[in-house]
C-alpha cells in the first residue's frame, strides 16, 4: 500500500481527521480553522473580529489615508514662501468643545446600551445627535465668519486648507450622523439589548474616530 | 446561515439574474466583459498612435471621415495624438487591468476558491460594479468633450492639468477625466473592503491562510494595497479639482503666464506636490495590476506543470514584501523632476530593494516548472509567456531604477518598452491565461484551443517585436509622448524602426480580434466542459460548470490540504483535490 | 501513475517555445550592442560616466536576462508531459533559494553604489571655476536662453512686462539692462563648463541635450541648476523631454559649441542688435 511521504503540507493536517458528525466543538488549531461558516455545529470562526467591526476599521483606514494625503500636502506647502496664515474663527473652539461633548454622550449611550439600560441610552443618543448637528451648524457658522472677514477659499493656501479640511471632515461627520440616525431608529424600536448591540458600538467607534480626527485637524490648522 | 438550501431561492428573471445581479459570479463576468470593451477602445487608440508614429505627416482622408476634428485636413492633429496617449494609458491601466484582474477575477474567484457562497457584502459588490460602469461611461465621455480628451498623459502632471488654459482638452475633457478617476477610486475601494472582509472572515473550514491558492493571496494583498493607495489619489484629485474650479493654488506657483502673455491668477503652490501624491498612489497601482497577475500565473504554472508550486511560503512573503516596498519607491519616477537629488539616492536604494522579492518570484516560477511534466495548454502557454515578459520587463527596470542611468533613459521609449512589458503585457498574458483557464467554469463550455494557440504564438512574437524594439529606440533617444519624431535629426535611426514597430503592433492587434471572436463564440458554441476539465485541485473545480447560485451544495466543502498537491507520490491520480482527506489518499 | 524523475518528453510546442526564446535572446543581444542602436554621439565630459553606468547595468542585467530566459527555454523544451507519468514532487529548497537571494542582493548593492557614485559626481559637485552661466526658460513651446551680459548678473523678472519679444518679462532697468535674450539657440565654448539655470513660465518642461547626456525638468516656480562641459565642437539639438502640451514635439532648439572663446564672444555681440 502506498503511503504519503512526509512533507510540510501533509504533516500539518492533524490526525486523525475529525469525523464530520463529531460531538462538540472540534479542537481548534490556528492552521485548521477557516474564517467562515462551517457545516458542523459548535465550530467558531477563527478570525477574531466580527465582519462589521472589520469593515468599519477598513473604512477608517481609508479615511486615515485620505486625510494623510491632505496632511502631507499641507505639511509640504506649509514650507512654501507664499504661505500666509489666516486667523482661525473663534467659533471653532466652541465647535471643538461641542464635538468633544458629543463624544462623551456617545460613550454614555454605548455604555448604557451594553448594560441593557436602553431607556437612558435613548436620551444620550438623542443628545449625541443634537450635539453632532450643532457641531455641523457651528462649522458652517465658522465659514460665514471667515467669509465675513474677507477670507475665502482661494485667499491663501492656509485658507484653502481651512475650508477643504473642515468641509471634508464635515462630510464624514454627516455620514456619522446618518449612521447615528439609523442606529437610533433601531434603538427606539428596542432592537438592541445587553446581548446584541453591535451597531451601537460600531457607531460609537466611528464617532470617536471623527472626534479624534477633528482634534488632529484643528491642531494641524492651528499649530502647523 | 449554517445550512443553505439552493432551492429556497426562487428562479430569478433575466434582468435580476444576469444584469442587476448581486451574485459574485455574474458581477465578475460583468467586470470582465466591460473591461474587454474598454480594452477594445484602448487598443484602437494605440493603433492610431502607431499609425502616426510609423508614418508621420501622411494624409489619411478615410480617417478624416471618422474623426473630422482629430484628422482635420487628413493629417492627425498633435492635440489629437496626445489625447490618444492620455486616454490609451488611462483606459488600459485603470479600466482594463485594474478592472479585469481585481474586479473580474477577484469577484469571480474569491468565494469559489475559499469555499464561500458569495462575497461578504453582495449588494456593495453590485454597487461597486455599477459605479465602475459609470466611471467607464464618464471616461469615454471625455473623448467627446469640447476641446477633446485631456492631453497631459495618464499621470496628469500639474500645472498642465490644473490650468484649463494650457491646452485643448484641459478644460471639460480634464474635468471628466478627474470625475471618472474619482468614480473608479470609489468603485475600487468598495471592492477592496469586500475582498479583505470576505477573505478574512468567510474562508471555509480548513481553509487556513497558508492553504489559500496564490491567486487568493495576491488578491488579498492587492485589496490592502488599494485600500491604502486609492484614498491618496482621491485626495490629490480633490485638491486638483479645487485648483481648477475653486481658484486655489495647491499645484500652481505664482508668476505664470500663457503663451499669449496672459497672467495666470494663482500663487503659492508647488507642481512637485502633485507628482509626490500621484506616484505615492501610482507605484502601488503598478503592483495592484501586477500582483493578481503573479498569483494567477503561479497557480496556472503549477497546475500544468503537474508539480507543486516551488516555495509557497516565499511566494507569499515576497508578495507581501513587494506590497510594503511599493509604498516607498515612488520617487524613482521623479529622479529628474527637480526633487532633492539626495532623495534620488534613497529612492534608488529602495527601488533596487524591491527587485529582490521580484527576483525571488522568478526563481520560484522556474523552480516550479523544473522537473515538471508540462502540459502545453493555452493557459499554460500564456502563463509561460507571462514569466518570459516579466523577466524582460523587470530587468529593464533596473536601468531606470538606477538614478544615474535614468538620466539617459528617462522619458524615452525605453521607459515605454519597460512598463509595457512589465505592467501591460505580463498582466495581459496572465489575464488571457486566466480567461482560457476559467472560461469553462464561467460558461460551462471550452474555448477553441486551436484559435487560442494561434492567438498565443502571434501575441508572444508580436509583443517582443514591439516592446523590445521600443527599448532599443529609447537608447537611441526616442522621446516618449512626441507626436512627430522626425522633428529631431538625432532620431533619424528610429524612423524605420517605428514602421517595424507599427506593423508588428497591427499584427498583434489583429490577433486580439481572434481572441474576442473565440471568447464570444465559445459562450454558445464551445464544447461542453466537465466539472474539472484541467484536473486542477482548487475548490471551484469541485462544483458544476457553471456553478449554481450559492456555489456549493447544501454543505460547504471542507479543506484538507493546500492547493498544490500535483504528482503526489502514492496518490492514484497526478492531482489531489483540496477537499481530499489524507486518509482517503493513503488508502486509494 | 508512474512516478516521474529526470527529464520529460520533448514536445512540439515546448521545442517551438524554446527555440523562440533562444532566437529572442540572440536578437536582444544584437539590439543591445549594435552600434546603430546606441546613444547619440557623446559630446560632454560627464556623459561618459552616465554611459559607463548604463554599460555596467547592461552587462549585469544582460547576464541575468540570458541566463533566466535560456533556462526557461531549456525547461520548456525538456520537461514536456509524457503519457501517464507524474512530475517530480518537491517544492522547497531553502539552500538554493538563499544562495539566489544573496547573489541578487550583492549584485544589486554593487549596482547601487556604482550608480550613486556617478549620481553624486553629477549632482553634488560644484562646477569648476571660470565657466559661463546661461539661463534656459521653457515655455509653450520654445526655449528662451538668457546670458547675463557684462555684469555677470541676471536682471529681475516681472510677468507683467511680458510683451513682444520680451518673452520672459525681463526688467530692462538695473541688472537686466545688459542681459541678452536669444530664442531657440544657445552657444557654449568647447572644454569650458556651462552652468544652466532652468526655469519655466507655464508648465513643466524638460531641458534635454541628448549628446551631452543632460536631462532635467524645468519646473514653474523653481529654479534648478545643472552643469556640463562640452568636449566637441558642433551643432547639437536641444529637446523638450517632458510632455508640455500640444506643441511638445516641436519644442526644440540648437546648442552650438564654439571652438574658441573669441567665436563665442563674437556671436554674443551679434545678438546685441536684437535686444
Amino acid at each position: 500500500m502506498p503511503t504519503i511521504t512526509e512533507d510540510a503540507t501533509t504533516i500539518r493536517v492533524p490526525e486523525p481527521v475529525q469525523p464530520l458528525d463529531g460531538f462538540g466543538p472540534p479542537p481548534r488549531t490556528p492552521d485548521e480553522d477557516g474564517g467562515g461558516e462551517d457545516p458542523r455545529p459548535g465550530w467558531r470562526p477563527a478570525f477574531p473580529v466580527s465582519r462589521g467591526r472589520l469593515v468599519l476599521w477598513l473604512v477608517l483606514t481609508v479615511v486615515v489615508m485620505l486625510f494623510a494625503g491632505f496632511s502631507s500636502a499641507y505639511i509640504i506647502l506649509r514650507g512654501a514662501p507664499a504661505w500666509q496664515n489666516v486667523a482661525l474663527p473663534a467659533s471653532l473652539w466652541a465647535n471643538t468643545f461641542v464635538l468633544l461633548a458629543s463624544s462623551v454622550t456617545m460613550e454614555w449611550t454605548r455604555r448604557r446600551t451594553v448594560e441593557g439600560d436602553t431607556a437612558s441610552a435613548k436620551k444620550w443618543m438623542a443628545a449625541t445627535g443634537a450635539l453632532g448637528a450643532a457641531f455641523l451648524g457651528g462649522q458652517i457658522l465658522a465659514w460665514s465668519e471667515l467669509a465675513g472677514a474677507g477670507v475665502y477659499l482661494a485667499s491663501t493656501l492656509h485658507s484653502s486648507f481651512l475650508y477643504i479640511l473642515t468641509g471634508m471632515h464635515g462630510l464624514h461627520l454627516a455620514g456619522g450622523i446618518a449612521a447615528l440616525a439609523y442606529v437610533a431608529a433601531g434603538l427606539f424600536r428596542n432592537r438592541y439589548s445587553a446581548a446584541g448591540h453591535e451597531p451601537v458600538t460600531l457607531c460609537a467607534t466611528y464617532w470617536h474616530f471623527m472626534d479624534g480626527l477633528w482634534v488632529y485637524l484643528f491642531l494641524l490648522l492651528t499649530l502647523a | 446561515m449554517t445550512t443553505h438550501d439552493e432551492h429556497a431561492h426562487p428562479e430569478l428573471g433575466f434582468w435580476r439574474k444576469y444584469i442587476f445581479s448581486t451574485d459574485h459570479k455574474i458581477i465578475g463576468i460583468q467586470y470582465i466583459i466591460t473591461a474587454m470593451a474598454m480594452a477594445v477602445v484602448g487598443g484602437v487608440l494605440s493603433m492610431l498612435m502607431r499609425l502616426q508614429l510609423g508614418w508621420p505627416g501622411t494624409l489619411w482622408p478615410r480617417l478624416e471621415e471618422i474623426f473630422p476634428v482629430g484628422f482635420a485636413g487628413g493629417a492627425m492633429a498633435p492635440e489629437f495624438y496626445l489625447s490618444l496617449v492620455t486616454m490609451h494609458g488611462t483606459i488600459m491601466v485603470f479600466f482594463l487591468f485594474t478592472a479585469v484582474l481585481t474586479g473580474g477575477f477577484g469577484n469571480y474567484l474569491i468565494p469559489l476558491q475559499i469555499g464561500a457562497r458569495d462575497m461578504a457584502f453582495p449588494l456593495l459588490n453590485a454597487l461597486s460594479y455599477w459605479t465602475f460602469l459609470l466611471s467607464c461611461i464618464t471616461i469615454l465621455g471625455a473623448l467627446f468633450a469640447a476641446g477633446g480628451a485631456p492631453l497631459g498623459g495618464w499621470t496628469a502632471y500639474a500645472p498642465l492639468s490644473a490650468l484649463p488654459e494650457m491646452g485643448p482638452g484641459q478644460g471639460d475633457g480634464m474635468t471628466l477625466w478627474i470625475l471618472a478617476i474619482a468614480l473608479f477610486t470609489a468603485s475600487g475601494l468598495m471592492g477592496g473592503l469586500n475582498y479583505v472582509t470576505t477573505l478574512l472572515t468567510m474562508r471555509t473550514k480548513g481553509m487556513s491562510m497558508m492553504r489559500l491558492p496564490l491567486t487568493q493571496w495576491a488578491l488579498f494583498i492587492t485589496a490592502i494595497l488599494g485600500t491604502l493607495a486609492f484614498p491618496v489619489l482621491l485626495a490629490a484629485g480633490i485638491l486638483l479639482t479645487f485648483d481648477r474650479i475653486g481658484g486655489t493654488s495647491f499645484f500652481v506657483p505664482a508668476g505664470l503666464f500663457t503663451a499669449a502673455g496672459a497672467a495666470v491668477e494663482h500663487s503659492g503652490g508647488h507642481p512637485l506636490l502633485w507628482q509626490h501624491l500621484f506616484w505615492f498612489f501610482g507605484h502601488p497601482e503598478v503592483y495592484i495590476v501586477l500582483l493578481p497577475a503573479m498569483g494567477i500565473a503561479s497557480d496556472i504554472l503549477s497546475t500544468f506543470a503537474r508539480k507543486p508550486i516551488f516555495s509557497y511560503k516565499m511566494m507569499v512573503y515576497s508578495m507581501s514584501a513587494i506590497a510594503f516596498l511599493s509604498f516607498i519607491v515612488w520617487g524613482h519616477h521623479m529622479f529628474l523632476s527637480g526633487m532633492n537629488p539626495f532623495l534620488g539616492s534613497l529612492f534608488t536604494l529602495t527601488t533596487l530593494l524591491i527587485a529582490i522579492p521580484s527576483a525571488v518570484k522568478t526563481f520560484n516560477w522556474l523552480g516550479t516548472i523544473l522537473g515538471a511534466r508540462i502540459q502545453f495548454t493555452v493557459p499554460m502557454l500564456f502563463a509561460l509567456g507571462f514569466v518570459s515578459t516579466f523577466i524582460s520587463g523587470g530587468l529593464s527596470g533596473i536601468f531606470l531604477g538606477t538614478s544615474a542611468s535614468d538620466i539617459a533613459m528617462h522619458d524615452t521609449y525605453f521607459v515605454v518598452g519597460h512598463f509595457h512589458l512589465v505592467m501591460a503585457v505580463a498582466p495581459l498574458f496572465a489575464a488571457f491565461a486566466g480567461v482560457y483557464f476559467w472560461f469553462p467554469k464561467m460558461f460551462g463550455r471550452m474555448m477553441n484551443m486551436t484559435a487560442g494557440k494561434v492567438h498565443f504564438w502571434i501575441s508572444f512574437v508580436g509583443v517582443n517585436c514591439v516592446f523590445f524594439s521600443m527599448h532599443a529606440a529609447g537608447v537611441i533617444g526616442h522621446l516618449r509622448r512626441i507626436y512627430d519624431p522626425t522633428q529631431y535629426a538625432f532620431l533619424e535611426p528610429v524612423y524605420g524602426m517605428n514602421q517595424f514597430i507599427s506593423i508588428s503592433a497591427f499584427v498583434l492587434g489583429a490577433a486580439q480580434i481572434l481572441f474576442l471572436v473565440n471568447f464570444f463564440a465559445s459562450i454558445w458554441l464551445g464544447p461542453k466542459a466537465g466539472v474539472n476539465p484541467w484536473n486542477a485541485t482548487t475548490l471551484e473545480w469541485t462544483v458544476p460548470s457553471p456553478p449554481g447560485h450559492g456555489n456549493f451544495g447544501p454543505e460547504l466543502p471542507v479543506v484538507e490540504r493546500w492547493a498544490f498537491d500535483y504528482s503526489m507520490p502514492g496518490a492514484k491520480e497526478d492531482f489531489v483535490m483540496q477537499t481530499e482527506a489524507p486518509t482517503r489518499v493513503e488508502s486509494s | 501513475m508512474a512516478s516521474g524523475s529526470g527529464i520529460g518528453k520533448v514536445t512540439i510546442p515546448g521545442a517551438v517555445l524554446g527555440v523562440l526564446l533562444f532566437v529572442f535572446v540572440l536578437v536582444s543581444i544584437w539590439l543591445s550592442v549594435a552600434d546603430r542602436f546606441w546613444f547619440p554621439d557623446l559630446a560632454s565630459e560627464h556623459g561618459g560616466s552616465v554611459d559607463t553606468v548604463y554599460v555596467v547595468v547592461l552587462i549585469v542585467t544582460g547576464i541575468a536576462f540570458v541566463a533566466t530566459q535560456l533556462l526557461l527555454a531549456y525547461i520548456v523544451t525538456r520537461y514536456g508531459a509524457r503519457n501517464g507519468e507524474k512530475a517530480a514532487y518537491w517544492h522547497e529548497n531553502a539552500r538554493a533559494e538563499a544562495i539566489l537571494i544573496g547573489g541578487t542582493a550583492v549584485t544589486l548593492t554593487v549596482l547601487v553604489f556604482l550608480g550613486q557614485y556617478v549620481w553624486y559626481q553629477i549632482y553634488f559637485t560644484d562646477p569648476p571655476e571660470g565657466g559661463m552661466v546661461v539661463e534656459a526658460t521653457g515655455q509653450q513651446f520654445q526655449w528662451v536662453f538668457r546670458y547675463p551680459g557684462d555684469d555677470g548678473v541676471f536682471g529681475d523678472l516681472d510677468p507683467t512686462l511680458v510683451a513682444g519679444t520680451n518673452y520672459i518679462g525681463l526688467d530692462r532697468n538695473g541688472a537686466g539692462a545688459d542681459d541678452i535674450l536669444v530664442v531657440g539657440q544657445m552657444h557654449a565654448v568647447a572644454d569650458q563648463p556651462v552652468r544652466v539655470v532652468l526655469r519655466s513660465t507655464d508648465v513643466i518642461h524638460n531641458f534635454h541635450l541628448p549628446h551631452m547626456r543632460v536631462k532635467q525638468d524645468t519646473v514653474p516656480g523653481m529654479s534648478i541648476e545643472v552643469w556640463f562641459t562640452p568636449t566637441e565642437t558642433g551643432t547639437y539639438e536641444v529637446a523638450c523631454a517632458e510632455l508640455c502640451g500640444l506643441g511638445h514635439f516641436r519644442m526644440s532648439g540648437m546648442l552650438i559649441v564654439d571652438a574658441t572663446q573669441a567665436e563665442f564672444d563674437q556671436w554674443l555681440e551679434d545678438q546685441l542688435v536684437f535686444q
